[in-house]
C-alpha cells in the first residue's frame, strides 16, 4: 500500500519540538558535553573521553550512595504501598467522610517539599520540636542530628506522612470504579474478606498499584531536597544520596566533568530500573 | 431447596418513609412453593430487583419477615442463607481460571475437592465452556462471561434457592433459549427453588410454572401463563402481558350491560361494583371478530406481522387493536363483536371478579 506523505505535520509539531529541545534535551545534550570533557575555567575544554565515567564507577563515594538510595526506595515502598492500599481500603464509601477524607489525604501533597523538610526539621528538633522535646521528655534517647539511625528513622518517617496520601488517592480512585455487583456476587458465593481483597480488590487497583509503585520509585530515588533541608546528608554521609552527592559535586566542588558523568548514571538508573518494574509488572499481567 | 415466606414485607430506599410513594416495594405477603419456578416479571424500576434482594439478603427489608422453611433469616447474612444469585452484567473473577471461578463458591464453603471437580465439570460442560476451563477468565467475550457467573449460581447442589437478576440480557438470542432451556431441565432434574426476573414476557412465559406481575412496587398479579393471559387482574398486566396488549376502554356498566360510546354490550353477568369507582372494559386483540355484523369501527392502519394481522382501528372514539388471521377479510364497513367470555370489567384498574361463572375469580 502507498503510504502518502504529509510534510505540513512536521510544523504542526515544530512548537512542541522547540519547546521539549529548550527544556530537555539541549540541557541534557549540555551535560552529555560536559562528561566528556575537562575545564580549568576561560571556556577552554579539554577532550576527556570515558575518564569521568571511569571514575565515577570507581569510587565508593558513588556506590555507598547508591545503596543509600536503594535502601531508601526499598523501605519507602515496602511501607508506603501496603498502608496506602489498608487505609484506602478502610475510607469510607459514601457520605460526608468521602470529601473529608479526600482533602485530610490531599493535604501533605499539597506542601511544597522545602516546605515538608522544614517542618519536619524543626519538629524533631530536640529543644523546641514538639517531637524531640517529647521524646526527651519521655526519656527517648532521639536526635537526628548526630544519630544515624535517627535520621533515617526520621526522613523515613517524613517521606511515608508525605507520600502515603497518593498511593491512598490512587488505590482509592481504583476501588471506587469496582461495581457493587462484584461485592454482591461475592456475598452469595460465600467468600471471606481476605477472597474479596485478593480476587476482586487487587485485581482491579492493580493497574493504579503500577502507578503509585512507579511514582513513588522514581519520586524516592530521586530525593534530594528533604534530606538537604533535614541532615544536610549527614550525619557524617549517612543520608547523603545520590542527588545530594551530585549537588555537592556539581556546584559545591564545581567539578563539573564528574558531576555531569555521574548525573547522567543517575539518570540511566531510574530509567533502567523503571523500564525492568513497569515490564515485569505489566508482563505477569499479560500472562494467561 | 427450600419453601420460602415473605410475611408484610416493605422497603424503603430513603431515611423515616411515611406515605406509600417513599416505597419502592410496598406491602409484599407471599409464599414461594419449596421446587418451584417463578418469574418476577415487571417493568424497569418496578422493584423486582429489589425483591430479590431482599431474598438473598444483600437488602434488608424495612419491614416484614422471610421465612425459609419456616425459619426466620431476617436477620441473616447472604452467607448464612445460602442462596445462589445470578446477575444481569456478568461478574468474574479475572485472575482466575474458568474452571477455578466455577469452583470457588464451593471452595469457599470447604466442600471436598473431589466432589469440586465433578460439580464443576458437570456445570461446566452444560454451560459449554469445557474447551475454556483452564483459561483465565479475563480474556473472555461478555456472554462466556456471563456463562461463567451463570454456572457459578448452579455449582452449588445445596442451596436453598437460585435467583437469577435478568441473567440472560447480555447473552445472544439463539444462546438465550439453549441456556433457558437448560434450566427448565436443571429445576426439573433438581427441583431447586427458583426466582427469575426479567421484563422479557416471553422468558418468564417459557421458564415458570407461575409468573409473579410486579407493577409499582407491589404484587398485581401471580398466576398461570394462561391465567395471566385470559383473567388479567389489573389492566397493567392486560396491558404488559399479550403483544398487544389488551384493550382497555372506558365504560359504564348497568347491571349486566356495559355501555362504550353510543354501544351497549351484554355481559352475560351482573358485576358488583362500588358506586363511584372508575370502570372499564378489557379485551384482548384476540378475542375481536371483525367482520360485517355488530358495532361500528374506524380502521386507522392494518400492520402485517407474517401470519397474523393487527387491526388499529378506533372504536367509539377509542383507539383499539384487533388481531385477525393473515388471510382474514376486512370488509369496507367493518364492525366488531366481542367475545363475551374473554370480556373482563376493572373497577378503579382492578378486576371484578365474575361471581357467576364457575373458577371466574381469579
Amino acid at each position: 500500500m502507498q503510504k502518502t506523505w504529509n510534510n505540513k505535520a512536521w510544523f504542526m509539531v515544530l512548537p512542541v519540538l522547540v519547546l521539549v529541545a529548550f527544556s530537555a534535551v539541549i540541557p541534557l545534550m549540555t551535560v552529555v558535553n560536559y562528561s566528556v570533557q575537562d575545564t580549568f575555567g576561560n571556556n577552554a575544554f579539554f577532550w576527556a573521553g570515558t575518564d569521568w565515567f571511569t571514575d565515577v564507577l570507581q569510587s565508593d563515594r558513588f556506590w555507598d550512595a547508591l545503596q543509600r538510595n536503594l535502601l531508601f526506595s526499598g523501605i519507602i515502598l515496602a511501607i508506603e504501598i501496603p498502608l496506602g492500599i489498608l487505609i484506602a481500603l478502610n475510607m469510607p464509601k459514601k457520605g460526608l467522610g468521602v470529601p473529608v477524607c479526600l482533602v485530610l489525604m490531599a493535604l501533605p501533597l499539597l506542601i511544597p517539599w522545602n516546605v515538608v523538610g522544614t517542618i519536619w526539621q524543626v519538629f524533631g528538633r530536640v529543644d523546641i520540636g514538639l517531637l524531640g522535646y517529647t521524646m526527651a521528655a519521655l526519656g527517648i534517647q532521639y536526635n537526628y542530628v548526630n544519630n544515624v539511625f535517627d535520621a533515617w528513622v526520621t526522613l523515613i518517617v517524613m517521606d511515608i506522612w508525605h507520600w502515603t496520601s497518593l498511593v491512598v488517592l490512587l488505590c482509592y480512585a481504583g476501588l471506587a470504579s469496582i461495581p457493587d455487583a462484584y461485592y454482591q456476587a461475592a456475598k452469595i458465593d460465600g467468600a471471606s474478606r481476605w477472597a474479596v481483597f485478593r480476587y476482586i480488590q487487587l485485581p482491579k487497583m492493580k493497574r493504579v498499584l503500577l502507578i503509585a509503585f512507579l511514582l513513588r520509585f522514581m519520586d524516592s530515588f530521586m530525593i534530594y531536597t528533604e534530606p538537604f533541608v533535614i541532615t544536610g546528608g549527614g550525619p557524617g554521609n549517612a543520608t547523603t544520596f545520590l542527588s545530594i552527592d551530585l549537588v555537592k559535586t556539581a556546584i559545591g566542588q564545581f567539578d563539573l566533568g564528574p558531576a555531569a558523568a555521574l548525573s547522567l548514571i543517575y539518570f540511566l538508573i531510574i530509567l533502567l530500573l523503571s523500564w525492568i518494574f513497569y515490564t515485569v509488572m505489566t508482563n505477569s499481567d499479560a500472562q494467561t | 431447596m427450600a419453601r420460602i415466606n415473605l410475611e408484610h414485607i416493605r422497603h424503603a430506599y430513603g431515611p423515616n418513609p411515611k406515605k406509600p410513594s417513599d416505597y419502592s416495594l410496598k406491602e409484599v405477603h407471599h409464599e414461594w412453593n419449596d421446587g418451584g419456578a417463578y418469574a418476577l416479571l415487571g417493568p424497569s424500576g418496578c422493584g423486582k430487583t429489589t425483591l430479590l434482594n431482599i431474598i438473598s439478603g444483600l437488602l434488608q427489608p424495612s419491614e416484614g419477615r422471610i421465612l425459609f422453611d419456616g425459619k426466620d433469616v431476617t436477620n441473616l447474612s447472604t452467607q448464612d442463607r445460602n442462596i445462589a444469585q445470578v446477575f444481569q452484567f456478568p461478574v468474574i473473577y479475572d485472575t482466575m481460571t474458568v474452571y477455578d471461578n466455577l469452583a470457588f463458591p464451593l471452595r469457599n464453603r470447604r466442600v471436598p475437592e473431589t466432589e469440586v471437580d465433578r460439580r464443576v465439570k458437570e456445570i461446566i460442560e452444560m454451560i459449554g465452556l469445557s474447551d475454556w476451563s483452564r483459561k483465565k477468565a479475563q480474556g473472555l467475550t461478555a456472554d462466556q462471561k456471563q456463562k461463567i457467573s451463570l454456572g457459578r449460581g448452579l455449582v452449588r447442589s445445596d442451596v436453598s434457592a437460585i435467583l437469577f437478576d435478568e441473567p440472560l440480557t447480555v447473552i445472544d438470542p439463539h444462546m438465550k433459549w439453549v441456556l433457558r432451556s437448560q434450566l427448565k431441565r436443571l429445576h426439573k432434574q433438581f427441583g431447586f427453588t427458583m426466582v427469575y426476573v426479567t421484563h422479557d414476557q416471553t422468558e418468564a412465559l417459557t421458564f415458570a410454572d407461575k409468573v409473579v406481575v410486579m407493577y409499582d412496587g407491589e404484587i398485581v398479579q401471580i398466576g398461570t401463563p394462561a391465567e395471566l393471559f385470559e383473567r388479567p387482574s389489573h389492566t397493567f398486566v392486560g396491558y404488559f402481558i399479550g403483544s398487544p396488549g389488551m384493550n382497555v376502554l372506558p365504560a359504564t356498566v348497568e347491571g349486566s350491560a356495559v355501555h362504550l360510546g353510543g354501544q351497549t354490550i351484554n355481559l352475560g353477568f351482573a358485576p358488583k361494583i362500588a358506586s363511584g369507582a372508575r370502570t372499564e372494559l378489557g379485551i384482548r386483540p384476540e378475542f375481536i371478530r371483525l367482520g360485517r355484523e355488530g358495532m361500528p369501527v374506524t380502521i386507522s392502519k392494518v400492520e402485517d406481522i407474517g401470519r397474523q394481522k393487527i387491526v388499529r382501528a378506533q372504536f367509539a372514539d377509542k383507539p383499539i387493536a384487533i388481531v385477525v388471521h393473515e388471510d382474514g377479510d376486512i370488509p369496507s364497513d367493518p364492525r366488531v363483536t366481542f367475545d363475551q367470555a374473554a370480556i373482563n370489567i376493572y373497577a378503579d384498574s382492578w378486576r371484578v371478579p365474575d361471581t357467576s361463572r364457575v373458577g371466574g375469580g381469579a
